[in-house]
């Protein structure tokens, strides 16, 4: 059929106008994604300040283009101004309760794109498996991983995902959880987990980090070196929750300590004791850090600068969200968005009804919230189901 | 040489130890097989050679056989040399191609895509080896060219010992079962040497129909999703496909004698179902002794019915003026019974099953009680204000029409509810989930057969190990005698299509819908969640 509409006219360049250099930067938390798209019978525009605005404006302008029942592409005359609300949009991914291929973490980014979400938080290792290949300590993932020669992450692989995010303008932050969920950290560091006690003897089995030995600590300096030095973001996340106590409770030489420092009864001190000696090993590194909440709520001295991750909804997260702002540090916040947590029909309405802000508190308080991440933990997901779970 | 062994029921000899899996015994309720005779000891058989096998390959049998005895003896098996192959005696035999098929099918299976190549240099064997499994067709009409019915026979008898093994069955349906059992016993040790441990296995399901149910309607889901959701079902020793093809949402079922049912219903010429694609899958499911029952659910659940079908539903009101809207299909009109009559002599003929699913659920009744016409019509017949006469005497209808074709018809339980006349075959499937035992028992005491859905709505997800909730399902418990708990005759696991389509059909309805396959085949004492978890984990990766 020819043209019934002879306004049309064919279009045949969008032209891309990035005012500030940076295309061989990483993208951080104060990037600058804004973008301005202008679309007229005269020209195609795309400015941005910085090359993350463009690439977002990339992904609008590819949205808009649609398709007729004739099969020709067209774009309606649009203006669009156009920036993100939060700085820190995030989706996290678990892989180590089970091993992600490194195509379904590129898979992931491809569509984290398409959503604009521009953080992977990488909780990489945890109790069930070590994938992470550490040069400094080669047998973390020799002998944590479920199977060291196939569910591993190389340095390669590593640098892969974090070349691919940067090119969609996304930051991958990597979680290290410490001093908790360490269980598979143990058969490749011996001497690093607490041996737990049954009575006088030891047990066989293992708790959280031992915090009390110098090689703890030895050890946290030279893998936060590597790590630190791996992963470019500036924000490393460290951590920090679920911190079961009763393994530290059993063992004898740790109770010494306890008393030894008078922290008493009270085993949150002993959690603090490594918490605050693992943030200022990072620091001295040169990295900010995230942490789980419990490190604010168990009143661990962290940096002004460091970034509180809500996830938790028994205290209420609202409540939770008031009361770290409130001591002004900034909120990120998952609560509400674990995805992982699957329902029949159509939950996405309740995860989009979320409203960030919506908890008591002043002007100054809600700027501190800086975005939120999708969580998809991994005990129930694999390769096979990720992707339909997850979209 | 093979068939130099003669009866090949007289090699099993093998009863060395006795590992009888926890709580697995020859099951005496439902059974659908002969007893199995004694079976006669070889020679050089070594008795007393301990009991307590330690292969790993139990751990991953589901559903678990009715009888299991293994022992600690491994053969090997070498690729290129291993064969499955029709035994003496048999009633089938090359000809056979259900058989056929399912030997390559197998074969695959086991030892995977191969680049084994056919026997060149032999390496001398460390190991006692299993050169073949012969399979022994016992009825004198194997079922090669057949359909699977309700009633064959899926038991089979499989002995596994040096250097044959023997697996005879009264049908090919058993067959096929008992492959699926012989392939999940073949393991690979630490080298990549493919082992099988020395094992007597009789079997044979407690339930006669094992369903899953998929919705094609609210979603189409493309022809591949269907087969290889049947290849799943195979795995798990289900037997029927329960084809929910059309619905409200859209009528993707291409009719020779309506074409503009699909032209106008479908949710696009891209989205239907193919006379042709409809018989690739009724023949991919019975190579895998799977039944096809399709449901064309009426009166309600109709609407995309109505877009190629002028005058079928049932126009709504709005006090005096047609409102616009459509309901149910109508059930005044001749015309709709010349409609029903004519395209259930197709749905007849297209779908060899002797069972045609015809719905019945969820009738509103608001559009009828709408409409003048239909209100005359209930004061002609003396229904009254009770609507539930007007559904039954439409029902009654259609189950007339669809018997005279010869089929029989499974209806959803309103209709039983409902107080429709059936047939004394009907099977009526009972799905609503309050009190679901005793619809059991009152569906079962009026002397219908009955199949179980209701617990088993897989579309229903939740976090976590739902599983065991499905797997924990006691489907005869129910008030009634003895007699009444046979009318129950399975079950089937519901995947309807509201938020499935082919993105996420396979990881949702795997390996959940399992825990309903070997609820429905295994015998009733097999209830324990540890031993259950160990082997559908080794199975769940053994589909992928």
């Amino acid at each position: 059929a020819e043209s019934k509409q002879p306004w049309r006219k064919p279009c045949t360049e969008l032209s891309v106008l990035v005012s500030t250099p940076g295309c061989d930067g990483f993208p951080s938390l104060n990037s600058n994604e804004s973008y301005k798209l202008h679309i007229s019978r005269d020209s195609l525009l795309l400015y941005a300040d910085a090359v993350w605005g463009a690439l977002r404006g990339l992904e609008t302008f590819s949205q808009l283009v649609g398709r007729d029942e004739d099969g020709t592409y067209y774009v309606n005359e649009t203006e669009i101004v156009d920036s993100p609300r939060f700085p820190h949009r995030g989706l996290l991914l678990d892989t180590s309760r089970h091993y992600l291929p490194l195509k379904a973490i590129l898979q992931t980014l491809d569509v984290m794109a398409y959503n604009k979400l521009n953080v992977f938080h990488w909780h990489i290792v945890d109790d069930p498996s070590f994938p992470y290949e550490s040069f400094t300590f080669p047998e973390l993932s020799k002998q944590g991983a479920f199977n060291a020669m196939t569910h591993v992450y190389t340095a390669s692989d590593v640098q892969a995902v974090i070349e691919y995010a940067r090119l969609r303008g996304i930051r991958v932050i990597a979680e290290f959880d410490t001093p908790g969920h360490t269980q598979s950290w143990g058969p490749g560091a011996p001497d690093l987990l607490t041996p737990c006690y049954l009575g006088k003897d030891p047990s066989g089995t293992y708790g959280p980090i031992n915090p009390i030995l110098k090689s703890t600590y030895q050890f946290v300096t030279s893998l936060f070196q590597e790590v630190g030095a791996v992963f470019p973001d500036y924000f490393l996340h460290l951590g920090g929750d679920e911190v079961d106590f009763t393994c530290w409770k059993s063992n004898p030489q740790i109770r010494a300590f306890m008393e030894e420092m008078g922290f008493g009864d009270d085993y949150t001190k002993l959690e603090s004791f490594y918490i605050q000696r693992l943030l200022d090993i990072v620091s001295s590194l040169g990295k900010g850090y995230m942490v789980w909440q419990e490190v604010f709520d168990n009143r661990v001295k962290v940096r002004p600068d460091t970034i509180i991750h809500v996830w938790k909804n028994s205290p209420p997260y609202k409540e939770e969200m008031a009361n770290v702002t409130k001591a002004g540090y900034r909120a990120l916040l998952s609560a509400p968005w674990y995805l992982n947590r699957i329902s029949y029909g159509q939950d996405w309405m309740a995860a989009y009804q979320v409203e960030p802000l919506d908890f008591t508190g002043a002007p100054e308080q809600k700027a501190l919230v800086i975005g939120g991440e999708a969580c998809m933990w991994g005990e129930y997901v694999d390769v096979t189901n990720l992707a339909p779970r997850l979209w | 040489p093979r068939s130099a062994m003669g009866r090949a029921m007289g090699l099993a000899g093998l009863l060395l130890g006795l590992l009888l899996v926890p709580a697995v015994l020859l099951s005496t309720s439902l059974g659908r097989g002969d007893p199995p005779p004694e079976p006669e000891l070889g020679l050089g058989l070594g008795l007393g050679e301990g009991p307590l096998a330690a292969a790993a390959a139990e751990d991953s049998l589901w559903p678990l056989p009715q009888s299991l005895r293994t022992s600690r003896r491994q053969l090997q098996l070498a690729p290129d040399r291993f064969q499955l192959v029709h035994g003496a005696g048999s009633s089938a035999g090359p000809g056979c191609g259900i058989l056929q098929d399912a030997f390559r099918r197998y074969y695959e299976y086991i030892f995977g895509q191969s680049r084994w190549r056919s026997p060149g240099r032999r390496w001398p064997s460390l190991r006692r080896e299993l050169s073949q499994l012969q399979v022994v067709i016992a009825a004198p009409e194997p079922g090669c060219d057949s359909y699977p019915r309700l009633a064959s026979s899926e038991a089979y008898y499989l002995t596994i010992a040096e250097p044959v093994a023997v697996l005879k069955a009264d049908e090919v349906w058993g067959a096929l079962r008992g492959l699926e059992t012989f392939s999940q016993l073949v393991h690979e040790d630490d080298y990549g040497s493919f082992l099988v441990n020395e094992s007597v296995i009789y079997d044979f399901p407690r339930f006669a129909h094992r369903g899953i149910l998929l919705d094609t309607s609210r979603h189409y889901l493309p022809l591949k999703s269907i087969l290889t959701n049947l290849d799943a079902m195979a795995f798990n020793k289900f037997n029927v496909l329960h084809w929910h093809i059309v619905d409200d949402q859209s009528f993707p079922y291409q009719s020779m004698y309506f074409p503009e049912l699909s032209n106008k219903g479908a949710y696009s010429y891209n989205h239907i179902y193919t006379p042709t694609d409809v018989r690739l899958v009724i023949e991919y499911a019975r190579l895998r002794g799977i039944r096809v029952i399709p449901e064309f659910d009426t009166p309600g659940h109709t609407q995309s019915w109505g877009k190629g079908q002028k005058d079928l539903l049932t126009p709504c009101y709005n006090g005096e003026q047609p409102s616009g809207s459509f309901g149910p299909i109508n059930p005044i009109w001749n015309s709709t019974y010349d409609f029903m009559t004519k395209f259930f002599k197709e749905i007849s003929s297209v779908f060899p099953d002797a069972y045609i699913h015809l719905g019945g659920d969820e009738v509103s009744f608001d559009c009828w009680k709408s409409n003048p016409d239909v209100k005359d019509f209930m004061k002609e017949q003396g229904f009254g204000i009770d609507y539930a006469k007007l559904e039954s005497y439409y029902i009654q209808k259609i189950l007339d029409i669809v018997s005279s074709y010869n089929k029989g018809y499974m209806v959803w339980q309103e209709v039983f509810d409902n107080k429709a006349q059936l047939k004394p075959d009907t099977v009526v499937e009972v799905w609503m989930a309050n009190n679901y035992a005793h619809e059991l028992s009152s569906v079962t005491q009026a002397g219908f057969t009955a199949i179980l859905a209701a617990p088993w709505y897989l579309d229903y997800i939740s976090y976590g190990q739902d599983w065991k909730k499905y797997y924990s399902v006691e489907p005869c418990n129910f008030p009634g005698s003895e007699k009444q708990k046979k009318l129950l005759i399975g079950g089937e696991a519901c995947l309807w299509g509201e938020f499935v389509d082919a993105t996420n059909l396979t990881p949702r309805l795997w390996p959940r819908a399992s825990a309903v396959g070997e609820r429905l085949w295994s015998s009733s004492n097999v209830t324990d969640l540890q031993d259950a978890y160990k082997r559908l984990s080794n199975h769940r990766c053994r589909m992928l």
